[in-house]
């Protein structure tokens, strides 16, 4: 697992200003949430200018650091005190590493691309100003997270994203369904965020320090049960912001926001936090087999249950958001190996980066196309009038579902690989659920493929809500030219990343070196087997689905595992009836203790001391001259007994 | 000039003005501009205070003593620690805001604002004096009037139960007071026994603390801690709060949360923690389960509430529990984290107080119900709202996040189990400010006190029946509105982002109290 690298102290070099990469973004924001209508005309350009320019300062920055030898490859950047009491320092720093530069590439990056694409997109919504300003708070909010030295300022970028998805996800104000939605996001958050608070403490108290260096250098001196406990508190908090079990019910939800809200949530922010926490803190998890299993077993179950789902829905973002709780599993499931998997679940998350970016501009495109219609059964042969978008989309999906030299292909087949050779008794588990859910996922997919692009044009018979019919049409090139970007990268970024194992020397002085996969055997079976696999999804797809007419009307009742898997394996279902209700009883029930009960007995008690309650009503009429009086005379004794007390 | 001199001319000064003011009933607008200039020039005294302060200098600074009354050895003395001195500040900038958001305020029916501004002169006054007060005795006594001028406030100029609330705001606070002065003369009759002369002085009675025996202890603590708890106030104490606040008109609301309700946490690390050390060891665990039920016990209260100050009362009720764990808890970092925490609360409860009061000038309603999809209608006071809510909530990047989290943090060596259910708070937090946001500010504009009584009683409860009228009084912000909420903004921002002044007056005063009980920090530089 290797040494723990000291960082060194940025000198002089481009990275002296690196500051800027946050602050420009936060000026942005800044700017159009305070300027108010006077910035309407040009806000979103400023929104993407801010982005973009954060961008090639950041491939900047990351240029020069290719020079660097990899021993120094990791500097910090000091910007003074957050906040300093004894032994507590907390300071505002950036850690300037290969983990977080290429967080940072992913953020601005695709994040710059959905910028761009959502100027065509929100054209006709009259906040858009406000729209970039929260977009700006989401990226501003992101690179602290990812550049933050220390635990604190980390959790500052943590919340902080929390808040700019809440604000997006409610961002149509008049549905109560999205206010509902962005509160039960920031909750579910907030659960998680509450694991990585109290793994903050349980560090700071076993080394006195919150620094990333610090506690990475120090990690062996912390106990065996602590460190247990540290690494399960920091799951949990990865598990509220990454839509893993047992919090993964607020992510289909955040569908309620703008489709590039989904993109940058699923794409290049949010959820890729808590993959990026778990790799961040390799140093802890690799002193802790127990962790490590939790986190894998964490990632296993969830990409399971994102894939058993998103082959139920018929709302096409629903699908692609359950195939980000798949996706994201793999992740989880690939950090959670430990040295053999912390530089493939990175990998998985840039290419996914790359193919759930254009997925979900896609669908926005379609939806474009079809008076925000989502549901699919309403879609259908959509390929001729879109063929731009249907190009863009299709590769996507092939990246996604692993199609050979493409982006996914490289980065899921190595995960899967990875899990067969993890070993123990869990290990082979691992890997057949992870094989199992790759022929999911391609069923899904192809699915969604079917019923939007192919077979009947079902929306020439329908009506939209308000009565109108659908006139597919192409979206526009500021549209459209994102997504030729991010369609190029889900074709090459997986051959650029993995062949040859780039991305992981890169990420070595991060995260240690890859432990490749001792047997041969599985490197060559494996990805045989997961292609045989997933070409099964797609051909069972096309059998129940492309052969035959998709009715408009979802068909019911149906069998228990479609039922189950349409009510989101009951998430909803057991956190409405093991919390919300008990919670709403109970609130009810304090309610009425509290006045009835405990300030009855207060006022009972007055009542009783005044003699009868009508004389208390009567004092309460408010004789302030009474009080004087009872006052004065309560005066004059204290004084009585002090002058007794001091002459005694 | 002498440092004391400061304090003295911050309790005389707001008396002058009340007088002025009080003499001005028959022109409005001139009473109400006097009594904001002397609490501006209040402020400039603030900042006068602030600046003549040397952090890690000695234990009481800007000090005044002069003899009062000798016969039992009470001295008329003034000064401060960093506590009291952040508190001070504290309320040289609210009372003017406080000013500012009342300007439009609508009395009851043959009030003036002449007869309001004065009392809210009057109570700076003595609030000024409750924490300038390092005498025993004449902290007793600050500690009683300053009931008188928020009784009349509440009682004259509040709401419709206002005579109600107000008795039993006063009633409680004075049966608290009197056990108070029970443990006051105990003290002085403790110390008579020990120094031969029985003296009300903070810093003698403090130097002979460890003297007195545990049990002797426990019985002045308690009598000190029951004026305290009842002026905190903690669970199950508790229940005058959500009425005052609810009846108080909003200004009034202000000041009692935001400042006169931290007399009781001041009160205890001022004086439990430093005089009674033996007894506020032993007796932490008691204090520890009031104030973590207290945590969740009100936060789920305030999810029930249907008014709106009652809602922030009890969300208030909630984070004084979160202060008297950091107290309790005795670390440096929690207890710097709950000073910080009580200048915090003050900032973002007086701004959600003076939202709530700008929501209900306009919809006539205190009820949560009567409310729906504001922000359609006022975006900036909608803004304004989240920005409270999210101090409320301690979102990092807001001032409160800072407080919450050095109590958590410096709590959880000492006290890992309390301090665990306590975190699970902020969860509750969120859930109480984002419901009252979405009921209130999001979906379609609908509720009686928003669309009006155009549509009759039954139809304005229903969303569509709202949604495509609009009532037309119902103005965002206007800019005296603005300019009284931007002051709290940019402090709530500020302090969340550079807090590390105020932390810097704070730590040595609170570090000298964690010795005071006769402790010593839980994690050093190294960890624990």
């Amino acid at each position: 697992m290797g040494e723990v690298l000291a960082p060194v102290a940025v000198t002089g070099g481009i990275a002296q200003s690196a500051w800027l990469l946050v602050v420009l973004p936060v000026i942005g924001a800044f700017i159009l949430l305070v300027g108010g209508r006077r910035t309407d005309a040009w806000g979103h350009l400023l929104g993407c200018a801010t982005v973009l320019i954060s961008f090639v300062y950041g491939l900047m920055v990351f240029i020069e650091w290719l020079g660097f030898d990899a021993a120094e490859r990791t500097r910090e950047l000091g910007l003074g005190t957050w906040f300093a009491v004894n032994s507590l320092q907390v300071s505002y720093g950036l850690r300037l590493d290969p983990l977080s530069l290429a967080f940072v590439l992913l953020i601005t990056g695709v994040g710059g691309l959905i910028h761009l694409y959502s100027i065509g997109y929100m054209e006709h919504d009259p906040g858009r100003r406000r729209f970039f300003g929260y977009f700006n708070l989401f990226i501003a909010a992101m690179l602290t997270l990812v550049l933050a030295n220390n635990f604190v300022t980390l959790y500052l970028g943590w919340e902080g994203v929390g808040l700019a998805s809440y604000l997006l996800i409610g961002w149509y104000q008049d549905r109560p369904s999205a206010a509902t939605a962005a509160k039960k996001a920031f909750l579910m958050n907030r659960v998680g965020d509450v694991g990585l608070a109290l793994a903050i403490f349980l560090i700071w108290r076993s080394l006195g320090t919150v620094q990333f260096s610090e506690v990475f250098a120090r990690a062996g001196q912390i106990s065996a049960p602590m460190l247990v406990a540290i690494t399960l508190l920091l799951l949990l908090g990865a598990c509220g912001k990454s839509g893993q079990f047992p919090l993964q019910a607020w992510l289909p939800d955040a569908m309620e926001g703008p489709t590039p809200v989904s993109a940058l949530i699923h794409a290049a922010t949010m959820v890729t936090a808590g993959v990026y926490l778990i790799a961040r803190c390799s140093p802890l998890y690799n002193l802790s087999t127990t962790g490590r299993l939790a986190v894998a077993a964490v990632g296993t179950i969830t990409l399971l249950i994102g894939s058993i789902i998103g082959c139920a829905y018929d709302d096409i973002k629903k699908v692609l958001a359950y195939s980000t709780v798949s996706q994201i599993g793999y992740m989880i499931l690939a950090v959670g190996l430990g040295p053999a998997g912390y530089a493939l679940g990175i990998a998985h998350l840039l290419t996914h980066g790359f193919f759930k970016a254009v997925l979900f501009l896609g669908a926005g495109s379609v939806m474009h196309a079809m008076h925000d219609e989502v549901d699919m059964r309403r879609m259908g042969g959509l390929r001729q009038h879109l063929p731009i978008t249907f190009a863009l989309f299709s590769t996507g999906y092939l990246a996604l579902i692993g199609f050979p030299f493409l982006s996914g292909f490289y980065s899921k087949d190595a995960i899967i690989e990875a899990a067969f050779g993890a070993g123990g008794s869990a290990g082979p588990w691992f890997g057949v659920i992870a094989l199992l859910a790759a022929g999911l996922t391609a069923f899904y997919m192809t699915r969604l493929m079917l019923m939007t692009f192919f077979g009947e044009e079902r929306w020439r018979n329908l009506r939209t809500a308000d009565g109108k019919s659908y006139h597919p049409h192409e979206c526009p090139p500021v549209m459209w030219g994102p997504m030729v970007l991010l369609a190029i990268g889900s074709l090459i970024a997986g051959f650029i990343l993995v062949s040859g194992e780039r991305l992981a020397h890169w990420l070595e002085p991060s995260v240690g070196a890859l432990v490749p996969v001792e047997s041969t055997a599985t490197a060559i079976a494996v990805p045989l087997l997961t292609v045989l696999v997933s070409a099964a999804g797609v051909a069972v797809a096309w059998l129940v689905i492309g052969r035959n007419p998709v009715p408009v009307v979802k068909p019911e009742p149906v069998s228990l595992p479609v039922a189950a898997a349409r009510a989101d394996l009951y998430a909803n279902a057991i956190n409405e009836a093991i919390i919300a209700r008990p919670g709403t009883w109970l609130t009810r029930a304090l309610v009425f203790v509290d006045n009835k009960g405990i300030d009855g007995i207060v006022n009972g008690t007055a009542a009783l001391l005044g003699g009868t309650s009508g004389r208390l009503r009567r004092l309460q009429t408010g004789f302030v001259r009474s009080y004087a009086l009872g006052m004065l005379g309560a005066g004059i004794v204290v004084i009585a007994f002090l002058v007794a007390v001091s002459y005694s | 000039m002498n440092g004391g001199a400061v304090l003295l001319a911050m309790i005389l000064l707001p008396l002058i003005g009340a007088a002025v003011v009080a003499l001005m009933r028959s022109s409005p607008v001139a009473a109400k501009a006097t009594g904001l200039g002397f609490a501006l020039v209040e402020l400039v005294l603030a900042a006068a205070a602030w600046s003549g302060y040397q952090p890690g200098g000695g234990r009481l600074q800007l000090t005044l003593s002069v003899p009062w009354i000798p016969a039992f050895g009470t001295r008329f003395a003034l000064g401060v620690d960093g506590i009291a001195l952040v508190m001070i500040a504290l309320i040289g900038v609210l009372v003017p805001i406080v000013m500012g958001s009342s300007w439009a305020e609508k009395l009851p029916e043959g009030r003036t604002p002449a007869g309001f501004y004065a009392q809210i002169l009057v109570l700076e006054s003595m609030l000024v004096g409750v924490f300038a007060a390092t005498d025993v005795f004449l902290f007793y006594l600050f500690f009683e009037v300053m009931l008188v001028p928020m009784y009349f406030l509440i009682g004259r100029f509040g709401g419709p139960r206002r005579q109600y609330a107000a008795v039993k705001f006063f009633l409680y606070s004075l049966l608290g007071g009197l056990v108070m002065l029970a443990s006051v003369i105990g003290l002085f009759v403790v110390s008579g026994q020990r120094l031969g002369h029985g003296t009300f002085d903070w810093a003698a009675l403090e130097r002979i603390a460890s003297t007195i025996p545990t049990s002797t202890q426990i019985w002045l603590f308690l009598g000190f801690f029951v004026a305290f708890a009842i002026k905190a106030p903690l669970v199950p104490f508790h229940t005058w709060l959500p009425d005052a606040g609810a009846e108080a008109p909003v200004g009034a609301g202000v000041l009692l949360v935001g400042v006169m309700d931290k007399v009781g946490i001041y009160g205890f690390l001022r004086y439990c923690l430093p005089l009674f050390p033996a007894a506020s060891r032993t007796l932490a665990p008691l204090v520890l389960v009031l104030a973590v039920a207290g945590i969740l016990y009100a936060a789920l209260l305030a999810v029930g509430q249907s008014d709106m100050k009652r809602f922030v009362a009890y969300t208030s009720v909630s984070h004084f529990g979160f202060i008297a764990l950091g107290v309790f808890a005795f670390s440096t970092q929690a207890q710097a984290g709950a000073v910080l925490y009580m200048v915090n609360h003050g900032i973002s409860t007086g701004m959600l107080f003076i939202v709530i009061g700008m929501l209900i000038g306009r919809g006539g309603s205190r009820l949560i119900s009567d409310y729906g999809g504001v922000a359609a209608l006022a975006p900036v006071l909608a803004g304004m709202t989240l920005l409270a809510g999210l101090s409320a909530l301690s979102l990092p990047g807001t001032n409160s996040f800072v407080s919450e989290f050095l109590v958590l943090i410096g709590s959880f060596p000492r006290q890992p189990v309390f301090t665990v259910i306590a975190t699970t708070g902020m969860i509750l937090a969120a859930l109480y400010v984002l419901w009252f946001y979405q009921r209130v500010m999001q979906g379609p504009a609908r509720g009686a006190a928003v669309v009006g009584a155009l549509d009759g009683p039954g139809a304005a409860t229903a969303p569509e029946a709202g949604a495509h009228r609009k009532r037309i009084d119902f103005p965002d912000l206007s800019i005296r509105e603005i300019v009284v909420l931007v002051p709290l903004a940019a402090l709530i921002l500020l302090l969340g982002f550079f807090p590390q002044p105020v932390l810097n007056v704070i730590t040595p005063s609170v570090g000298a109290t964690v010795t005071e009980v006769g402790l010593s920090d839980p994690v050093g530089q190294g960890g624990s």
